[in-house]
């Protein structure tokens, strides 16, 4: 176990160290002129105005609360998968009543229209 | 090779600590990974451009090597070389640190993918869960871009992006249930190891949806919101470029590669293929390349969905999908 | 609850008692808690991917929809019309091919019939089928770029590659009876600048099998995909009387169901010779109107075809036409179908070496017209699409 857990932070200082490493070797290598026209932010070629960071109207949330929903299933069913075999037809019935009442959920916001993106 | 038992003694002799010597061999790993997959993104991007480029009547790069076969190492070095625009306006750290989460996340996915019988960085016995977890953190990544960048396209894009990829990332896993009852374990050695008859034949529905929600979540053609350049000009990447943008475009093939190779492992029998067990790895890169090569054309050849339409084959066509699957595959197993 | 629900029931009920009340639990719970939300403001052009030259549209967004637009033109004006002024007859023609560069022939084939109208030329006849053909030729082309354009705005970029082979082989031909590829300048007061050189018939007939042969693909690659249905059907609907009312014309015009083609409406040059049909279709959706083009460009092969079969030998500039027209004073307006509309020149003379004024009536002023009226509450992809299918040529609307 500890292992694999030297394995993972080795793979990720690794994989942030190589990034760092390659941007600041472009950094030493490339030419910086900047200037103002240069440095604003793109905006199809006209003078920004304001701050593009406001509070939008975007059903995001509810995808995203709907994938916590999901996803606290999923780990009650991967583990269930792994020894579905030796758990027999119970442990199947017990497991598509549990799917079904999710499902009821999904039904739900289904039907009250959370699925729509706005 | 060293043996792990060679390798103990040399450590116990030494005096080296355990964690240590772990922690070495997985930095070289690592270190070879990286160097490997920085191949493989230009093998890729070349037969992206070649592809392409057939498909369209072109011939795609020609002047660079035989073929144009170096161009890619021309590309490179240009991505280093160029200068990378800081626009003024953006965040400075969210705006740095994006382009390193996306590709630490998409880099942290291949510590479990199997190369072949025993090439693996570290067979976990979660690797299925893991490879499936991981490299979603990538999300984040998306949403630092956009956010960081203080750039209208780039908010949006990323938005999308974001949900998109969470959407897609239920019936993704919930297609890979059928698998796990099947082979009954999630450690990807044994589950390529238990496929005498390839997977897809046994759960072609659940291919399906995973093959689909695998475009979604590499944001290719006919899910590609994310850089809609029709509309949000290119999306949550925006404002990047240099080599900064290099790494989002690193991160995108190496996540198509591994993704290719998730497929082939998990579908499409692995390594297993006729002749020595010398040739597997040659097998599943060419699993791989077929499946990369399948992306590639549905990519030049379909027109992309619209947000909403996306939103509902995720969650009313492909999840409703892939719970089916779980039922039939529970059905036939218990009966 | 009973008071809500009396107050607000719809004035027709609901087909199922359960949709009912969903909408009765939505308008109770808006009020309260409804997030408050702003609304963005996004700059699309002049400088984005998907403006078809520069356009310039300021939209409000409510998340991903449409609350209000403002476009702005005039970023590709170039004083055409006051130009025209200071300009002898002759001297304006290579000015009409910058205004609708895809379909350049037509645009110089309009102003040279107005001239001659005014000044009374008549155009020899092989002059009239050479017209013909490289106009219908121009036509089928700019209808095949704006279908396969309108694949680039939904993500299929391969098509957009395609129709560029057929261009090349189209602008090989066109190079060869006007010396140049983009803009040809091959219409002159009283006839063309240059007759067919040997053998460029049949390569015409040529092209034209090629192309035709390549349609079922065109047709399989957009149209007849799931995606691109979905994308277009039901999208971006005007009706007849709307479009009508915005000034509309050409294909999207006759997607709405108005009959109206110049060339059938108002036969100029030798159109009435031929046998073809005006393709109409009643829905005036986005899907109706990029179909119109596809239909249209098909009877426009028709039509090249039948003129190479009856075009006579013979001069191709009328006799007598001065180097310097001076037509008397007079007021003439002339229309042509171009492959985007009605495309008129109106030429005030004072029987001096140059216009007076000149007046160009723009086919894609109208359609860009109704294009802003029609962007209020759709998706912002759905408005790139509008906008692809209505195609509106800047270098026109400007001028």
């Amino acid at each position: 176990m500890v292992s694999e857990i030297i394995y993972f932070v080795t793979f990720a200082l690794v994989g942030i160290g190589l990034v760092t490493l390659v941007l600041g070797l472009s950094k030493l290598l490339q030419t910086r002129k900047p200037n103002e026209i240069k440095l604003s932010t793109y905006e199809s070629g006209i003078a920004v105005t304001g701050d593009p960071r406001i509070q939008y109207k975007m059903r995001y949330y509810v995808f995203g609360l709907l994938l916590v929903l999901f996803d606290v299933e999923m780990i009650f069913l991967f583990p269930w998968a792994v020894v579905f075999k030796s758990l027999g037809l119970f442990a199947f019935v017990e497991m598509l009543v549990f799917i079904a009442i999710i499902l009821l959920g999904l039904f739900y916001a289904w039907r009250k229209g959370a699925l729509k993106w706005v | 090779m060293l043996s792990s038992a060679e390798l103990l003694n040399f450590a116990n002799s030494h005096g080296i600590p355990l964690w240590a010597m772990d922690a070495f061999i997985a930095a070289l790993i690592a270190l070879g990974l990286f160097a490997a997959m920085g191949l493989g993104f230009m093998v890729q991007v070349y037969m992206e451009r070649k592809v392409s480029a057939g498909l369209q009547l072109r011939y795609g790069p020609i002047y660079v090597g035989p073929k144009g076969s170096l161009q890619l190492v021309a590309d490179a070095l240009k991505f280093i070389t160029k200068e990378d625009v800081f626009p003024s306006s953006a965040e400075p750290w969210i705006f740095r640190l994006a382009p390193v989460v996306m590709f630490a996340a998409a880099f942290l996915g291949l510590l479990v993918l199997p190369f072949g019988p025993g090439l693996v960085a570290k067979d976990l016995n979660v690797g299925l869960i893991y490879v499936l977890a991981i490299p979603s953190i990538g999300v984040a990544g998306v949403i630092m871009a956009g956010f960081g960048s203080k750039n209208r396209y780039a908010i949006l894009g990323s938005l999308r992006a974001a949900a998109q990829m969470i959407s897609y990332e239920v019936p993704r896993s919930l297609s890979l249930i059928g698998i796990i009852m099947i082979a009954g374990t999630m450690r990807l050695s044994s589950i390529v190891d238990g496929q005498g008859i390839w997977y897809i034949f046994l759960q072609p529905l659940g291919f399906l949806v995973f093959f689909v929600a695998t475009m979604a979540e590499l944001n290719r053609t006919p899910f590609d919101l994310a850089e809609s350049e029709s509309e949000y000009v290119n999306g949550y990447h925006t404002e990047y470029s240099g080599m900064r943008f290099g790494f989002f475009f690193f991160a995108e093939y190496m996540s198509l590669f591994a993704a290719a190779l998730l497929t082939a492992v998990l579908f499409l029998g692995g390594w297993h293929g006729p002749g020595p067990v010398i040739l597997a790895p040659v097998w599943l890169l060419i699993k791989v390349f077929g499946v990369i090569y399948v992306l590639m054309w549905v990519r030049w050849t379909f027109p992309r969905f619209r947000i909403d339409q996306v939103m509902d084959l995720g969650w009313k066509v492909l999840l409703p999908m892939a719970l089916v699957n779980i039922l039939v595959t529970g059905i036939i197993m218990s009966v | 609850m009973s008071k809500l629900e009396e107050q607000k029931l719809p004035d027709k009920l609901p087909d199922s008692l359960l949709e009912r009340e969903f909408e009765i639990e939505e308008l109770k719970s808006r009020p309260e808690d409804t997030i408050v939300s702003q609304e963005l403001t996004i700059n699309i052009g002049p400088h984005h991917p998907s403006t078809h030259g520069v356009f310039r549209a300021i939209m409000d967004m409510d998340g991903e929809i449409i609350t209000r637009i403002e476009p702005v033109i005039g970023h590709l004006h170039r004083c055409f019309e006051k130009i025209a002024e200071n300009r002898s007859y002759a001297q304006f023609m290579p000015f009409t091919d910058r205004m609708d560069y895809t379909s350049a022939m037509l645009n110089g084939w309009a102003y040279a019939m107005a001239v001659e109208k005014l000044a009374g030329i008549q155009v020899p006849e092989r002059a009239e089928y050479l017209r013909v053909i490289a106009g219908e030729l121009n036509r089928a082309i700019s209808h095949l770029m704006t279908y396969t354009f309108s694949g680039l705005e939904a993500g299929a970029v391969t098509p957009f590659f395609w129709w560029f082979e057929e261009r090349d082989k189209l602008l090989d031909l066109f190079e060869e009876i006007a010396g140049a590829r983009m803009t040809f300048n091959y219409a002159r007061i009283g006839g063309v600048s240059g007759d067919a050189p040997d053998g460029w018939f049949d390569r015409v007939r040529d092209f034209i099998k090629t192309l035709r042969s390549n349609l079922d693909e065109y047709y399989k690659l957009l149209f007849g995909n799931y995606i691109f249905k979905k994308r277009m059907k039901g999208i971006g609907v005007i009706s007849a009387e709307e479009a009508i009312r915005l000034g509309i014309t050409g294909p999207c015009l006759r997607a709405s169901g108005v009959n109206y083609d110049v060339r059938k409406a108002d036969p100029y040059s030798i159109y009435p010779r031929f046998d073809f049909e005006v393709p109409i279709s009643y829905k005036g959706d986005n899907y109706d109107r990029m179909y119109m083009r596809f239909l249209e460009l098909q009877q426009s092969l028709r039509i090249v075809e039948q003129a190479l079969d009856q075009i006579p030998d013979g001069p191709i500039m009328a006799e007598g036409v001065p180097r310097l027209v001076c037509p008397p004073p007079g007021e003439v307006y002339a229309h042509v179908e171009s492959s985007r509309g009605a495309l008129g020149y109106y030429i005030v003379s004072d029987g001096s070496p140059k216009p007076y004024r000149v007046k160009i009536q723009a086919p894609s002023f109208g359609n860009l017209q109704a294009f802003t009226s029609m962007v209020v509450n759709n998706y912002f992809a759905d408005v790139i699409m509008i906008f692809g299918t209505f195609d509106p040529c800047f270098g026109e609307v400007d001028r």
